[in-house]
């Protein structure tokens, strides 16, 4: 397994080998899946759909539906005004959906098409929509495309009507509709009302109903998307993700926003409900201080097995930092955090992290690969890792336990339906790792040190 | 109005006109021509990908040893990283990088200034680190439209390093799906390595496996029932393959053909240059096996071989008959709906016709009409602009490699019946009143699904789960649903068994839940019990 793998450092400059992130257009189109009606739109070659449908539905093993310009030679020279003009007619002929959300490829982005120009230039039926965004896939990750995404959203549609309707804008970030779920019983059992953009929760997790809908029930709808200009507030969970549309909607129509770390863990699930509080005024829940309470009380039960086990930690930024500050919760040592999306606040946020925890000796990288990581494992070993499924190479590779946790998870069913977020993601994320930690233990102990009561 | 009709009636004045083209109600008394290999409208959801799938993705991804960086932004290469089921095993000496994702990443600079010298930096730290002993570079859209010299870099690279380096100009763009890839990788393995091996063939009935990628294990239990029969295989294309298989493929004196849209390139450059004939067989389905054998041991004309197959045959039926016979008793009288690749939903109609399983409509992602049709049809295709495109090779016999096994007059006799360098297509195997539909796409899916009501739905997994919400069991033809191998007579009872728990498992009679089918008032009417 991964023979070629060696513990000698190499700088590379060129040569990216196992990468830790994909391109921007897929987190364009999941983003646009979390808006109801919407037809995600890939204005490119149709491979750069089919690849994005194909990884997608092999996370969630639900639809994920989405259309495609079918870019040929032709296209790319003469430019793919026409195609998308076609495409838009088609798609509102044949699918009817009440929007398009269009995200450019490489190849659109190279040839400089303006979609500004072009979607004005389309004649758009009566009461539907038709928004985009640019995802040049040689610029960031799959987590700027999702970013860039949520923005030609609020670009396109959010107006101000100088009426502060109350609600709270959230923007989840790139996370599964079953955190989308958490996020959204946290805010309702705080007493908040809101609106949560994305929001892929029945469409991507929808229930077997023996009819298959195109548009099932769930995503933000168009008129939401219009009103968040008139939000009190905006909760944007994640940096990497969520503070550029953000920020456009503090720009475009003065909704403030207030950015949190994604609520991983219990320090960070605390952020969120204090944030929840400072806008309602009110008293926290019991039921919330009681869930609260259950997570602590299960990270006492089990740091004989978490306290000072080492851990690498891969993934998406905003996913990955607040896993690490979670472990690091349990007392264990993100030994190294990376992510292959880059920029400069990840590492200086996992720096403040291990300071915060007075941790020495873990390392923290952006724009990383997988490659990379497994030298350091080999380098000096760690007791567990956590990250996406191409992780499971390394864990094989240096027989070390491993919890799938973040995106994507191809190998795996389930867990796109349950969340790592608030409390109860805690308790379920606690679970996995004790889980993975404890049936190694059972796995390798001699037979007379076999234990029926751990 | 047949079920045909109903699905394009929906359909706008231009978008019928086009897809109405593409779709055949069977009738075997009539020509059933088909429009295929064009271009998608736009807007529609096609399942089709694109050149660059069919290049790296198909034929160029399972060589194990061959070092393939993919040139371009980081997507491309990450999508084909570990998702196609091509199995390879490493023998001793052997390298194999299958289980690494090799890309330059490019970035915005070097999109404005060039990607080049990323990519020959690429290679020289991919030198440094693996040293390996072919390097492959794999060009994505936006390297073709900056127009980086990815020809003159493989030079370079042979030149410096003394390596073999191949460059695939299989810019997604081109054509109109992966089709035009798998005609340029043809191009380029011909052109670069055929012909270059020199490895000790020692036994006469050695064969190449063309068109066979080893999904889930399929060409693995192909060539133990082929060894099994006396034959030496000398490459498979591409199916675990090492860059030194493909360079002795002149060597065998018969090329078999499983896939034949992906391969048929390479089988008659093969023939021309190096003077090996081709076969089409197929090895999914216990008849079609049964057939192939047959047919390959009349080409060999072999007492002994001949012999030897019918014994195996006989074997290898008596092991699964038990078995065959308890998924016959399951599956008899099921219907089925295929649509994949371009070989795969005619292949699989065999297979399904031994369980008893009435194929209702079958289509092809990518096939050209010959596919369909026969390659009868291959002097009346129209040429279009985007076939053009992509290069078209011409080979001249090789004075010294051209070897023949049989006489010219015996080859002809083959000929004419239709058994060398010959393939009916699809339609011949189906039924009147079955449908025959090309680029089947999403619309098109969900409705024939509503119409035609079939028990399974054989296809990807982008519909697989729009089949199942629907409440039709959908197995994935391309990946297998990570199960296999699905070929020859073992296969058959994999396949058998995993379509049976398919229709089997109790959770379809839960879907609808108890409350929709209960009222909630209980009452009586005049001393009757209402409900």
């Amino acid at each position: 397994m991964l023979n070629y793998t060696t513990k000698e450092t190499y700088e590379r400059s060129a040569l990216r080998v196992n990468p830790a992130k994909t391109c921007q257009p897929v987190g364009a189109m999941y983003a646009a899946l979390g808006v109801h009606e919407c037809m995600p739109h890939s204005h490119g070659s149709q491979g750069c759909c089919a690849f994005h449908r194909m990884f997608l539905t092999r996370h969630f093993k639900d639809p994920a539906m989405a259309s495609t310009s079918s870019f040929t030679e032709g296209a790319s020279v003469f430019g793919g005004g026409s195609n998308l003009k076609t495409a838009a007619k088609n798609i509102f002929d044949i699918y009817n959906p009440k929007i398009i959300a269009v995200h450019t490829t490489c190849l659109s982005e190279t040839i400089g098409d303006d979609l500004n120009a072009l979607i004005q230039g389309i004649d758009v039926p009566e009461g539907k929509y038709m928004v985009h965004c640019n995802t040049p896939s040689y610029y960031g990750s799959h987590i700027n495309g999702f970013s860039n995404m949520v923005a030609g959203f609020i670009r396109y549609l959010s107006e101000s009507s100088g009426t502060n309707n109350g609600k709270v804008a959230i923007l989840p970030g790139f996370v599964n509709p079953g955190d989308m779920r958490e996020m959204k019983r946290l805010a309702k059992a705080m007493g908040v009302s809101y609106t949560m953009l994305p929001d892929t929760s029945g469409v991507m997790d929808a229930p077997m109903t023996g009819k298959f809908e195109l548009y099932p029930k769930g995503g933000t709808t168009v008129e939401e998307i219009e009103t968040l200009g008139d939000s009190a507030l905006t909760l944007a969970f994640g940096k990497a993700a969520s503070e550029a549309p953000a920020e456009l909607l503090t720009k475009k129509c003065g909704v403030p926003n207030k950015l949190l770390p994604l609520p991983i863990g219990v320090g960070r699930t605390d952020e969120y409900i204090m944030a929840l509080q400072s806008f309602t005024k009110e008293e926290v829940p019991y039921s919330v201080d009681e869930e609260r309470g259950q997570l602590v009380d299960v990270l006492i039960d089990i740091h004989p097995y978490t306290y000072n086990k080492k851990v690498a930690i891969f993934g998406d930024p905003d996913t990955v930092l607040s896993i690490t500050e979670f472990v690091l919760e349990m007392g264990m040592i993100p030994k190294y955090v990376l992510t292959g999306t880059p920029g400069t606040d990840f590492e200086r946020s996992a720096k403040e992290l291990f300071m915060k925890f007075g941790i020495e000796g873990c390392k923290a990288k952006a724009a990383g690969d997988l490659f990379e990581l497994h030298q350091w494992i080999k380098e000096e070993g760690v007791d567990l890792l956590i990250g996406g499924t191409h992780g499971k190479y390394i864990a094989r590779a240096e027989d070390i336990p491993f919890v799938r946790a973040g995106f994507p998870i191809i190998d795996r069913y389930i867990h796109s339906y349950l969340p790592l977020v608030g409390y109860k993601g805690g308790m379920r994320l606690a679970e996995l790792i004790t889980n993975a930690i404890m049936d190694r233990q059972d796995r390798d102990s001699a037979e007379e040190d076999f234990e029926m009561v751990m | 109005m047949n079920a045909m009709s109903k699905v394009l009636d929906q359909y706008n004045s231009r978008v019928y006109k086009n897809r109405k083209e593409h779709m055949v109600d069977v009738n075997n008394e009539s020509d059933n021509v088909i429009s295929a290999n064009v271009r998608t409208i736009p807007g529609i959801i096609t399942q089709r990908g694109c050149c660059y799938a069919g290049c790296k993705g198909v034929v160029i991804g399972p060589i194990k040893d061959a070092f393939t960086i993919v040139h371009g932004p980081i997507g491309c290469a990450y999508y084909c990283w570990g998702t196609r089921r091509h199995k390879a095993r490493t023998e001793k000496g052997e390298d194999n990088y299958l289980q690494y994702c090799f890309s330059t990443d490019l970035q915005e600079p070097d999109i404005v200034f060039g990607g080049e010298k990323k990519l020959k930096k690429a290679i020289v730290e991919a030198m440094e680190l693996f040293a390996p002993k072919t390097i492959m570079i794999c060009s994505t859209c936006p390297v073709g439209l900056i127009g980086d010299d990815i020809n003159a870099v493989a030079k370079w690279a042979e030149q410096e390093y003394g390596i073999k380096c191949i460059a695939f100009s299989c810019e997604g763009y081109k054509g109109v799906s992966q089709s035009a890839g798998h005609h340029i990788a043809n191009n380029q393995l011909i052109k670069y390595v055929i012909g270059e091996g020199d490895r000790k063939i020692t036994n006469k009935f050695s064969i190449n496996l063309l068109g066979e990628y080893n999904i889930g294990g399929d060409g693995w239990e192909t060539e133990r029932l082929l060894k099994r029969c006396g034959y030496e295989v000398v490459s498979t294309f591409t199916g675990g393959a090492t860059m030194d298989d493909i360079a002795n493929a002149h060597q065998a004196n018969l090329s078999v053909v499983q896939c034949h849209r992906s391969i048929n390139y390479i089988a008659e450059l093969i023939e021309a240059k190096y003077g090996t004939p081709w076969m089409k067989i197929n090895f999914v389905g216990v008849e079609a096996t049964i057939e192939s054998l047959r047919n390959m041991a009349k080409y060999f004309n072999d007492p002994e071989l001949t012999a030897k197959t019918e014994e195996v045959i006989a074997d290898e039926l008596d092991n699964i008959e038990q078995d065959m016979a308890y998924y016959q008793s399951k599956l008899k009288g099921k219907t089925a709906a295929i649509y994949v690749g371009g070989s795969r939903a005619h292949h699989y109609q065999f297979l399904l016709n031994d369980l008893g399983v009435h194929t209702v409509l079958a289509g092809y992602e990518f096939a050209h009409r010959e596919e369909y049709e026969g390659r009868e049809v291959i002097p009346f295709v129209k040429t279009d602009a985007d076939s053009k495109n992509i290069e078209s090779i011409t080979v001249e016999a090789d004075p010294e490699k051209f070897h023949v096994y049989l006489s010219e007059e015996d080859l002809n006799k083959l000929k004419e019946e239709k058994l060398i360098d010959y393939y009916g297509g699809m339609v011949k195997d189906m039924a009147d009143g079955t449908y025959m539909v090309d680029d089947l796409n999403h619309y098109e899916t969900e409705e024939f699904l509503k119409l035609l009501k079939p028990d399974i739905f054989f296809s990807g997994i982008k519909d697989k789960y729009v089949a199942q919400k629907s409440g039709i069991l959908s197995r994935q033809l391309h990946s297998y649903d990570y199960s296999g191998p699905y070929s020859c007579f073992r296969g058959a009872v994999n396949f058998a068994r995993d379509i049976s728990m398919g229709i089997y498992t109790p959770a379809w009679s839960y879907v609808k839940a108890p409350w929709k089918s209960t009222p909630i008032l209980e009452g009586t009417v005049g001393g009757v019990e209402a409900c």
